[in-house]
Order: structure tokens, then sequence, then C-alpha cells
């Protein structure tokens, strides 16, 4: 009866002797890697099943998590923003807690240089009024800190303290108006004095016009004010400008970037012409 | 009855093949007897009886021969059964057309058996075309006898007998 069938079918008979021949030789033959060919075969036909599995289930899954799973990834989203944006405010804080470190290590180097009785202080305010080039520092009385104290910078000269309290206390900026400094010009040791100009520059007075003064000399603290320890950096001349009278006109750009200040150092050692002994 | 007479044939063929053919052929061109049946077997037969004894024959002859099992059986199933569907669509009974398919045959058989096994990477055949043509002029033409034989003797039994009862 079945053979009657096959008859009617000779095609599905010759495809069926055909498959089961090639069965039968598949079984028998290795690879060249010694895996018999029926596995290999199986296998390979077997895995592009699996692939194709893989690729529906894939399909469904992205199309879960890309659009039914939205909620959850709105959530963690917006998760993942607010912890993004507290990383960005640590990454500030701990760039500025890196350069603050750097600040105190060239304090530190400054106070070792310049083996004074020093004491750092950190810029807490600004000027209260831009008549007043003045900034406060978070160090007072309680430092042992007293009016006329020097405060200095790794740059330079910073200014002077005018009032202390108890837990801080404000700096005149050496670029105030009402700002002096005893300074001498480093390479011909001509003596003058640094006033504030109020624009951010300083001015150099009391200069000789007979004095040999070229842009680009040094200025520095010559210590007979009693306030400014001798030798400290208070800027650069900028332009002289030659008059008929008895002095240099001198404008001098400051070392300090007074904008910028935010950690400095307070002299607590008074200069040599303050010091008790050196007024006898 | 047909397919039992078939599959008799086989076991015939194999039978000489094994046992016969080195004796009687001992030439470089050995003929495959049980090719020759397989053929017979279709042109008489048709294409799916051809196929069934094409399969069965060359599983029995691969097994015998200790090849790898299905080789052999693949190509004289295909020879089967295409010279199944020759014999149905033209006539073969005429030594000629006869001839031609054993050729054919044989050269299918040939290219289907030497071919997977090259292709398996487990034999090789150098020279394979002298082996070719060789086999199919033997088989061609042992079978074209075979055929003749087959086919006259039951009218010469026949004949024998009507001539014993004449003479009587």
């Amino acid at each position: 009866m079945a053979i009657a069938d096959m008859r009617q079918r000779p095609g599905v008979a010759l495809a069926a002797a055909i498959l089961l021949h090639v069965v039968l030789i598949s079984a028998q033959v290795n690879t060249t890697a010694g895996i018999p060919l029926l596995q290999v075969v199986t296998f390979g036909a077997f895995s592009e099943v699996q692939r194709a599995t893989m690729a529906m289930i894939d399909g469904v899954r992205g199309m879960w998590s890309g659009y039914v799973a939205l909620q959850q990834v709105r959530e963690e989203n917006a998760t993942l923003k607010q912890e993004l944006q507290t990383m960005q405010i640590r990454l500030q804080q701990e760039r500025a807690e890196a350069q603050r470190t750097d600040n105190l290590r060239q304090l530190l180097e400054l106070r070792e240089r310049a083996q004074l009785d020093t004491t750092a202080a950190e810029v807490i305010a600004g000027p209260a009024s831009p008549d007043f080039q003045t900034v406060t520092i978070d160090k007072g009385t309680s430092d042992e800190l007293a009016t006329d104290m020097a405060v200095i910078s790794p740059s330079g000269v910073v200014g002077r303290l005018i009032m202390p309290s108890r837990r801080a206390s404000k700096v005149q900026l050496l670029i105030d108006l009402n700002a002096a400094a005893g300074a001498l010009i480093e390479r011909t040791r001509v003596q003058g004095v640094v006033v504030g100009a109020g624009s951010g520059m300083l001015k150099m007075r009391y200069v000789p016009g007979t004095a040999d003064v070229k842009t680009g000399d040094l200025v520095v603290t010559s210590g007979i004010d009693g306030i400014y320890p001798k030798g400290f950096v208070i800027g650069t001349i900028d332009h002289v400008a030659s008059s008929a009278g008895e002095y240099h006109e001198i404008s001098v750009r400051p070392a300090v970037d007074f904008a910028r200040v935010e950690e400095v150092l307070i002299v607590r050692t008074p200069p040599a012409s303050r010091e008790p002994g050196a007024a006898q | 009855m047909r397919s039992a007479v078939a599959f008799a044939a086989i076991f015939v063929a194999l039978a000489a093949q094994t046992t016969l053919a080195g004796y009687v052929f001992r030439s470089s061109t050995p003929i495959d007897l049980v090719l020759i049946v397989v053929v017979y077997v279709a042109i008489k037969s048709g294409p799916v009886t051809g196929l069934l004894a094409g399969t069965v024959a060359g599983l029995i002859q691969d097994a015998l021969a200790g090849g790898i099992l299905g080789i052999g059986g693949l190509a004289k199933t295909l020879v089967g059964f295409l010279s199944g569907v020759l014999g149905t669509q033209f006539i073969v009974t005429a030594p000629l057309p006869r001839f031609l398919l054993l050729l054919m045959a044989t050269a299918l058989h040939a290219a289907v058996f030497m071919g997977l096994y090259t292709l398996l990477d487990l034999r090789e055949f150098p020279a394979p075309y002298p082996l070719i043509v060789g086999q199919a002029l033997g088989n061609a033409f042992v079978g074209v006898i075979a055929f003749q034989m087959i086919e006259w003797f039951p009218g010469f039994v026949d004949r024998r007998r009507a001539g014993r009862f004449l003479r009587r």
C-alpha cells in the first residue's frame, strides 16, 4: 500500500531516499576537525534555528525595553541626572580643593623662604564698596593678629591688616587709594612710595627725576614703612612719564592678581624698623 | 511479486559480484553487476522500484565493500530513479538504447560516487576518466547481453517445451 502510494509520488520518494543517504553518510564522515559531519550539519542547522529564535526573543525584548519599560528608564534617567549633577558639584569641589591645596603649598613655601612668623588665612569676603579695595580674611585677634600687619601672597604684597576682629579681619589692598608702602626699584635701589591708583594699578611716587628708571623694572618693598618686610615683590614698572618736575611719574603693575586672591599669609613678625630695639 | 523478483535479482547479482566477478572479469575495469541489475529493474518496473532497488543494492554493496555506508547507496538510488524515469519516457527495449542507458547510468554512478568521496576528502581517484569509460563500456556491453539473455531465456524455455510437445 505504501509502495503503491510512493509510486504516485516518485519525487517525494527520491527526496526521502536522498535525505536518508545524506544522513547516513553524514553520520559516518568526520570533518577535518575530527567531528562527525552529522553533528556538524545538525549543529549548523539547529544553530540557525537557535539564531532565529534568539533574534525573535531579542526583538521582543528590545520592544519591551524600548517601549513598554520606558517608565522605568525615565525614572532611571532622572536618578542618573541627579547623580550627574551631584558628581559635577563634587568635581568642582574637588577641583577647588586641589587648587586650594596648591595655593597653600605655595604659601608654605613662601613662609619657609621668608623665615617670618606668619599665619595663613583664607579670604572670605570681598570689598563692601567699590570705593574701597578691601577683603575680609577668616582670622583675627584670636590668632594673634593685630593692626598694620602685612598681608602677602606667593605672588607678592597684598596689603595690610586694618581692622581685626576676634575671628576675622579686614585687609586693605595695596591698590586702594588710601594704601601705601615703602618701595624701591630692585635694579637701581632707588627708593620711593607705592600708592594705590584706584584703577587696579599702582603709582610709585617720590622717585627723583634724575633716577634711572625703566619700564619692566621690578619694584619691591623697602621695609622702611614699618609694615611690610623688606624685599617682597610689589610689581613691575609699567610706564614712566618724564616730566619737568622733580619726580618721575611711574605707573606700576601689581604682581598680585587681586581679583583672584584666595589664601594669604599674615606676617606676625614686625619689621626691623618697628621692633623696639630698632627705634633706639 | 515484481519487487520480490527484483530484490532476488539484486541478491543474485551481489552474490555473483562478490564471488564470480573476480574470476570472470579479470581486467582492470571491474564490471558492476549490481548496477546492471538496478538499471534493468528500473527500466522494467519504473522509477520508484528502481529507486528502492538502487537504495537496497547500494547500501548492501556499501556494507559489504567496507566504505562509507550510503555513498554507493545514494549513487545507485539516483541511477535507479533516473533509469526508471527514462524507461518510462523512452522506449528502451532495443540493445542500442539500453547500451546508451547503461553508459549514462555508469557515468552518473561514477560521478556521484567519486564526487562524494572526493568532496568529503575520503579518497582520491587519480585518472578517473579512463576508469569510468572502461567501466561504462564494460557495464553496457555485459548489461546489454544480460538483458537480452534474460528476456530471451523465458521464450527459449517456452519454445523448447513447445517443441518437445510437438515431437511427441
